[in-house]
C-alpha cells in the first residue's frame, strides 16, 4: 500500500480516502486513478506492501509452491469485515479480524494443520458473558476436568478456587 | 508528556529469585493472546478499533478483582524514556513501541496489576496480551495467574473465539489457546562444553523453540535462552505447560551435568574465567551492555558453582535490569550518549558490588593484613 496519505477522495465511491494510486498506460496515454482500498480491490488491483520482518512470511512463501494454493488467491478474495486481501495475508502472515477466519477458512485449515499438527482447539472453552444454559453445562464440564487435574497435581489451592467457582455456577439442587 | 510514575517495581517481582532453580531459570512467563469481537486487529486495526478496545479494557479493568488498583499507561502519554523502561522490563514489546521514528500508535498501552505479577499489553499484534511473569521455574503459577485474569476479563469482554479454531489471533501461529509459555534459562555450562547445539536442536524435535533474551528477533546474549512452546493449537493449556516444564527440567539437568564436567575437567580455567569476570565488573570504568551481559554470565555461573560466596542471585538480577540504557538515563535524569552510558553502567555495577558483592578469599589480603577488596 502506498504510504502517502492522500486527502483526495476515491474517484469511484467518493466516500473513502484514496490510498491506491494506479498509473495505467493505454494507447500511449498515461492516466492515474486515485482509489480507496476497497474499490481498488474490486478493480483487481494488487497492492504491494513493504516487506516486514514477520515470522510466518517465510513459511507461507514455502507453501506457495503447492499447487493447491494457486487457485486460492483467486477464490478467496477479501474479508468483508476488515477488507484484508488474501494476498496481503500471504505476504504478511497476519489476519485482520475474527471474520477472516471464516473468509479464509479452507486455506487456514490446511495451514493450521501444517503449523500446529491440528485444527481443533482442545483447551479452555470460552463462553461470552451471559451464556445459555447448555453452554453453561459445557463450561462446567471443562471446570470439573480442570479440578481433577489440579487435584492430581496436588495444587490444592487452585483446586479449591475451581471448586468454589463450580459451586457458584451449578444450577440449584445439583 | 508524562514520565513513568516513580513506582520502582513494575514488572520486577521476579528479581527476588524466590522461584525454583532461580540461578539457572531467571524467570517464567505465560502469555495469552486475546482479541475482542467486532473489531479489526493486527494490520487491519484502525484508530477507532484500537480506541474502542482500549475503552472497553478500561471499563473492564474497573470490574475485575485482579485489576483493582491497577495502573494503565498509555504509550503516547509517556515520554520516550518511560516507554523504553517498559521495554527493558519486558512489559512492552518492540512491536508495541512501534517504529523508532513514528513512535507508538494511538490507543496502545500497558495495564499493570498492583498485587500480582500480571500485566496486559493493549493493541499490539492482538488486542490484548495477558502476561504473568514470575521468578524461577514456576510455570504452573504463571499459568494460574494468567488464566485467572483471562477468566475474569472474559466475563466482562466479548473475546473472539471459534468453536474449532479456539481463541482467534492475528497470527495463525498463536491461534487456539493463544498461549506462549517460556522460561528464561542460563546455560553457560552447555555453551562452554559445546553441548548447547545438540540441546537446542533437541528442543525443536519436541515441539519447543528458543530465542534470545529480548524475545522475537533478538540475538542470544549472555548465554540466556528463552525456551517456549511452539504450537498453540490442538493441545490443552495444561498439557502445553506440563510439557514445557518437563523439558526445561531436563535441560536444567543437562546444564548441571555440564557444569560438573567443567569443574572436573577444567577447574582452574573455569575458576579463572569466573574471577576475571568478577574483577572486571568490580573495577572496570566503562562497560557496554553486551560486555556486561557476558561478564554477568560468568559470575552467575560462579554463583551456581558456589565459587563466589555471599553473592546473591537477587544482586545478579538487579545488575541485569538497572544497567539497561533507559534505566541508567532515568537514574541520571538525562539522556546519555553511549560512552557516558557505558561509564554510568560501570559506576552502578561497582557501587552494587561494593556493598553486595562476593566476599573475597583470605589469600587476597595484602601484606599489611587488610583486605584488598574495596
Amino acid at each position: 500500500m502506498d504510504a502517502k496519505e492522500s486527502k483526495n477522495a476515491c474517484e469511484v465511491c467518493g466516500s473513502e480516502d484514496a490510498v491506491v494510486h494506479l498509473t495505467q498506460i493505454e494507447n500511449d496515454q498515461m492516466s492515474t486513478s486515485h482509489l480507496c482500498q476497497a474499490c481498488a480491490a474490486a478493480k483487481g488491483v494488487e497492492s504491494s506492501e513493504e516487506s516486514v520482518n514477520l515470522p510466518l512470511t517465510g513459511f507461507l512463501a514455502q507453501l506457495g509452491d503447492e499447487p493447491s494454493t494457486q487457485q486460492t488467491s483467486e477464490s478467496f478474495g477479501s474479508c468483508s469485515f476488515c477488507g484484508l486481501m488474501f494476498n496481503d495475508f500471504r505476504k504478511a502472515g497476519r489476519l485482520g479480524c475474527p471474520h477472516c477466519y471464516t473468509t479464509f477458512e479452507g486455506y487456514l485449515r490446511g495451514l493450521l494443520r501444517r503449523v500446529h499438527g491440528s485444527t481443533q482447539h482442545v483447551g479452555k472453552v470460552y463462553l461470552p458473558p451471559d451464556p445459555a444454559a447448555s453452554d453453561l453445562e459445557k463450561q462446567l464440564e471443562v471446570l470439573r476436568h480442570k479440578l481433577q487435574r489440579a487435584v492430581d497435581s496436588e495444587d490444592f489451592e487452585r483446586a479449591a478456587e475451581i471448586r468454589d467457582k463450580i459451586r457458584t455456577m451449578e444450577p440449584a439442587g445439583s | 508528556m508524562t514520565k513513568l510514575p516513580a513506582l520502582p517495581d513494575y514488572g520486577l517481582d521476579w528479581l527476588d529469585a524466590s522461584g525454583d532453580h532461580s540461578d539457572v531459570v531467571l524467570s517464567t512467563r505465560v502469555r495469552l493472546a486475546r482479541n475482542l469481537q467486532g473489531h479489526a486487529f493486527g494490520p487491519r486495526a484502525r484508530v477507532n478499533d484500537r480506541e474502542a478496545v482500549l475503552d472497553q479494557m478500561k471499563r473492564a479493568a474497573e470490574k475485575v478483582g485482579l485489576l483493582s488498583g491497577s495502573t494503565l499507561l498509555e504509550l503516547l502519554q509517556l515520554d520516550h524514556r518511560g516507554r523504553r523502561i517498559l521495554l527493558e522490563r519486558r512489559l512492552a514489546s518492540r512491536e508495541l513501541l512501534g517504529d523508532v521514528k513514528t513512535g507508538p500508535a494511538r490507543a496502545t498501552g500497558v495495564l499493570l496489576a498492583s498485587d500480582d505479577p500480571l500485566s496486559v499489553m493493549i493493541n499490539e499484534e492482538d488486542h490484548l496480551r495477558i502476561q504473568g511473569l514470575v521468578s524461577g521455574l514456576r510455570l504452573k503459577k504463571a499459568w494460574n495467574l494468567a488464566d485467572r485474569l483471562d477468566e475474569e476479563l472474559g466475563q466482562e469482554l466479548p473475546f473472539a473465539y471459534h468453536h474449532e479454531f479456539g481463541y482467534l489471533t492475528s497470527c495463525p501461529t498463536n491461534v487456539g489457546s493463544g498461549l506462549r509459555a517460556s522460561a528464561l534459562v542460563h546455560l553457560p555450562g552447555l555453551v562452554l562444553t559445546k553441548e548447547i547445539g545438540k540441546v537446542l536442536q533437541g528442543l525443536g524435535q519436541v515441539g519447543l523453540t528458543y530465542r534470545g533474551l529480548y524475545g522475537e528477533g533478538s540475538e542470544v546474549v549472555g548465554n540466556f535462552f528463552q525456551v517456549s512452546n511452539q504450537t498453540t493449537l490442538g493441545k490443552s493449556e495444561e498439557d502445553l505447560i506440563e510439557h514445557l516444564d518437563k523439558i526445561v527440567r531436563q535441560v536444567i539437568q543437562y546444564e548441571s551435568h555440564a557444569r560438573q564436567v567443567l569443574l572436573r575437567d577444567a577447574p582452574q580455567v573455569t575458576e579463572d574465567k569466573i574471577w576475571r569476570a568478577y574483577g572486571l565488573l568490580r573495577y572496570a570504568r566503562s562497560l557496554s551492555f553486551e560486555e556486561l551481559m557476558n561478564l554477568l554470565s560468568g559470575i552467575r555461573l560462579g554463583v551456581g558453582l558456589k565459587l563466589l560466596p555471599q553473592l546473591r542471585v537477587y544482586t545478579l538480577n538487579k545488575l541485569m535490569i538497572f544497567t539497561q540504557t533507559a534505566h541508567l538515563e532515568q537514574a541520571a535524569g538525562r539522556d546519555l550518549p553511549p560512552s557516558e552510558c557505558d561509564a554510568h553502567r560501570a559506576v552502578y555495577v561497582r557501587r552494587v558490588l561494593a556493598t553486595e558483592g562476593a566476599s573475597v578469599p583470605d589469600e587476597d589480603t595484602d601484606e599489611n593484613g587488610s583486605s584488598t577488596d574495596g
